[in-house]
């Protein structure tokens, strides 16, 4: 059966051109960068190559960059991080409620560590209030991280005017930009943020590699302890193929970057007017507007369960998530469309088509032509339509 | 060439399910499974690194790779919000109310071959499938679906199935029904299923530890109440200890009473109401009449006077011959041939001509 993978929010596949610099090192190329010898020389150079092709994705300094082993690392780190280093003198934490599990969670443990967190709420197309940033901030604040983009519905923040606040109250700001990497033009200095968050496998590089960027100056307090690596902020010995990997996807993308996005701004139109001329009772979730990430749509089907959905176009070969990937197994409604107040029983017929750099328009074609057979199907089973 | 008839298999991580699931995909059929989450310890206590079995994180892992091995997609149904609601909560206010409730009986009419039927219809399966040990077979004489004991006496489980209705029947395939147990074993073993050498368990799932006395403590904990204790009396009404809760007593038991007497004393009531425990000897436990509610008869629509037939009134129970004479639709009175010990409200009982189950219902 063809496989048409419209879940690219979860996980992207290997970019050839990624695996093919990285095949080497998993090769031949085994060496431990902190070796004095001719095989640590060898590794090091290429960390130190790829770490220059980070920070130039996002315009910082490759001194600024540290790999870790993922988005959910990079974020424990930035959040844990600042708020541990500054809890005598500053004890609050600020994040929005449509941030991932990683930060959600890590602010869950905060609080239960004793710290003060408030959750920023969003508007109904899920876009936080810098009012509310402004009410919510104090110079107890040690740190505010709020997403670039959102991995749900798409929604993309006014991060430089975030960020702004933020600094004027003394505190650091942090950015989880996983969904944006590649999608949106990442400038450390145009956004104003002290630290962000990337992941490898959001951008078509490998899985178990990621980067947080703290800018100079700033400081965290590590998480984990061990040897010298990454200036003593993250002990591990460095997975080199990984580091290869998310540098040349990195880099990568950012050539792709303008092409892609006006191919998958038309796909993405086409397939919303697709998807609503065929099925009746479709709502869209987040903005259609230049405000989102295009390659997230997040629809709606009214009186049936997004669950049903999946496991139906699974049938027909099609993978897509209803709300994020992590979450997936438990029923109860997503988190961010709670938060953007979008009534339970649509909440919980939502699925998220995430498109990408493989997706092609025949891809989304056969999706319009199999969903409205589905729907229909589902909706005569479900108790709610029938009550119409 | 037909089109392969689609089966949803019911997976829990055990070997019979998987052994069920392996057997139908080589006779044939399309096969999906589908596991259904139904709690959390976090909801249930007990201890996830110690107890951990079905529903637990590393069973769900290995499931994964064994549908992998099989080429067959597994789905997870969480059905967690419901079992809550339907099965646990059920089982909790059946034991405050003085009862002893079979909850395996109330998951398997509410949630597998209710809702899990209801994610196969979704799914255009033709049929649901457990690694249940009964079988099921359409009888043309009476143009009905019969369910009967699977061929594995000592396995046997169509005591838990009596709820099904002919739909439910219509759709389901046991394929253990037709081996013994050790058949499946050896069949798991031969075909080295991940899952062939796993301890099973025959208690209830959600008390992982099968301490249904913590469970029960510390589920009214958390809502903020706690059991009361009271008197144990006898049969003459004279107080002669204390108890620590009625729910932690059970019709017959002896042990654990904390009263002293020249001959042994079990439970022979418990009052719920007045919040007391009444104990008697073992002469007092025997019964040979019961009242039968919400009766639900597989072999035919409705019984009209009275029928003959031999009647488990407990999983582990011998049936014994006993007339049933019909109340009402769905209730009626049975007379045991001989007496019967420690006949217990709240625990499912059912009806056999043979080996065909007749019906069943809950003893009131």
């Amino acid at each position: 059966m063809k496989q048409i993978y419209l879940d690219n929010n979860a996980t992207t596949p290997v970019d050839e051109r990624v695996l093919d610099v990285m095949l080497p090192y998993l090769k031949g190329m085994y060496g431990n960068p902190s070796s004095v010898h001719f095989s640590g020389r060898e590794a090091k150079a290429a960390m130190e190559n790829a770490r220059e092709q980070v920070a130039k994705f996002i315009n910082a300094d490759p001194s600024e960059i540290y790999f870790t082993s993922g988005g959910t690392e990079s974020d424990n780190i930035a959040l844990k991080g600042a708020a541990i280093l500054n809890r005598n003198k500053r004890n609050h934490v600020i994040v929005s409620s449509i941030e991932h599990h990683a930060i959600l969670e890590s602010a869950h443990y905060l609080e239960k560590e004793g710290f003060k967190v408030d959750y920023l709420g969003v508007d109904k197309d899920g876009f936080v209030s810098s009012d509310e940033l402004k009410d919510k901030i104090t110079d107890k604040t040690s740190i505010v991280s709020i997403m670039q983009a959102n991995n749900e519905v798409g929604s993309i923040q006014d991060i430089p005017t975030l960020s702004a606040i933020t600094k004027e109250a003394g505190a650091v700001f942090h950015t989880d930009s996983v969904q944006a990497a590649g999608k949106l033009k990442i400038d450390v200095d145009e956004l104003g943020c002290d630290m962000l968050s990337i992941s490898g496998h959001k951008v078509y590089g490998p899985k178990g590699i990621g980067i947080i960027y703290i800018k100079k100056g700033k400081r965290i307090a590590p998480l984990f302890h061990g040897g010298h690596h990454e200036k003593k902020r993250r002990a591990g010995t460095e997975n080199i193929p990984g580091i290869v990997g998310i540098g040349t996807a990195l880099e990568l993308a950012e050539s792709l970057r303008e092409s892609e996005h006006h191919r998958i701004d038309a796909l993405a139109e086409f397939f919303i007017d697709g998807v609503m001329k065929a099925v009746p009772n479709v709502y869209m979730n987040g903005p259609r507007s230049d405000r989102r990430v295009s390659s997230t749509v997040n629809l709606s089907f009214e009186y049936i369960e997004g669950e049903s959905i999946i496991l139906s176009l699974d049938m027909k070969g099609i993978g897509v998530a209803s709300g994020s990937a992590c979450t997936s197994g438990s029923l109860s409604a997503s988190h961010v469309l709670t938060a953007m107040s979008v009534p339970i029983e649509l909440a919980q017929g939502s699925i998220r088509f995430s498109m990408g750099r493989f997706t092609t328009k025949e891809d989304l074609e056969y999706t319009i032509s199999v969903l409205p057979e589905i729907i229909e199907k589902l909706r005569l089973m479900s108790p709610l339509y029938s009550k119409k | 060439m037909t089109k392969k008839k689609k089966v949803l298999v019911a997976v829990s991580g055990g070997v019979d399910s998987s052994t069920a699931l392996y057997l139908l995909k080589e006779a044939g059929y399309e096969v999906i499974a589908g596991h259904m989450k139904l709690w959390d310890y976090d909801e249930v206590g007990g201890d996830l690194h110690k107890d951990g079995r079905c529903c637990s994180i590393d069973s769900i892992n290995d499931l994964h790779q064994l549908c992998n091995a099989l080429s067959v997609p597994l789905y997870i149904f969480d059905f967690s919000k419901q079992f809550k609601e339907v099965v646990i909560e059920n089982f909790v206010s059946e034991y405050k109310a003085g009862r002893t409730p079979s909850p395996c009986v109330i998951c398997n009419t509410e949630l597998k071959w209710n809702s899990f039927l209801k994610k196969a219809e979704e799914l255009e399966c033709d049929y649901i499938a457990t690694g249940h040990y009964g079988q099921v077979e359409f009888d043309d004489t009476g143009n009905r679906y019969l369910i009967k004991k699977g061929i594995d006496d000592s396995r046997d489980q169509s005591y838990f199935l009596w709820g099904l209705d002919q739909k439910a029947l219509s759709k389901t395939l046991f394929p253990l029904g037709g081996f013994e147990k050790s058949q499946i074993r050896e069949i798991a073993k031969k075909m080295n299923l991940k899952t062939a050498k796993k301890p099973e368990s025959r208690e209830i799932c959600f008390i992982a530890d099968d301490n249904y006395h913590r469970f029960l403590k510390e589920w009214e904990e958390k809502q903020g109440r706690r059991f009361e204790p009271g008197e144990i009396i006898n049969e003459r009404g004279e107080v002669i200890g204390q108890h620590q809760g009625t729910v932690f007593y059970t019709i017959g038991q002896r042990r654990g009473l904390g009263v002293s007497n020249p001959t042994p004393l079990y439970v022979n009531q418990i009052d719920a109401g007045n919040n007391k425990i009444i104990v008697g000897d073992n002469e007092a436990l025997l019964r040979n009449r019961m009242i039968v509610t919400d009766i639900n008869w597989v072999a035919f629509d409705n019984l009209r006077d009275k029928i003959e037939a031999e009647v488990k009134i407990r999983y582990l129970h011998n049936p014994a011959l006993a007339t049933i004479n019909v109340i009402d639709e769905t209730s009626a009175e049975v007379i045991f041939d001989e007496n019967q010990r420690a006949i217990t409200p709240g625990q499912s009982t059912v009806f056999y001509y043979g080996n065909i189950l007749l019906g069943g219902g809950v003893i009131s």
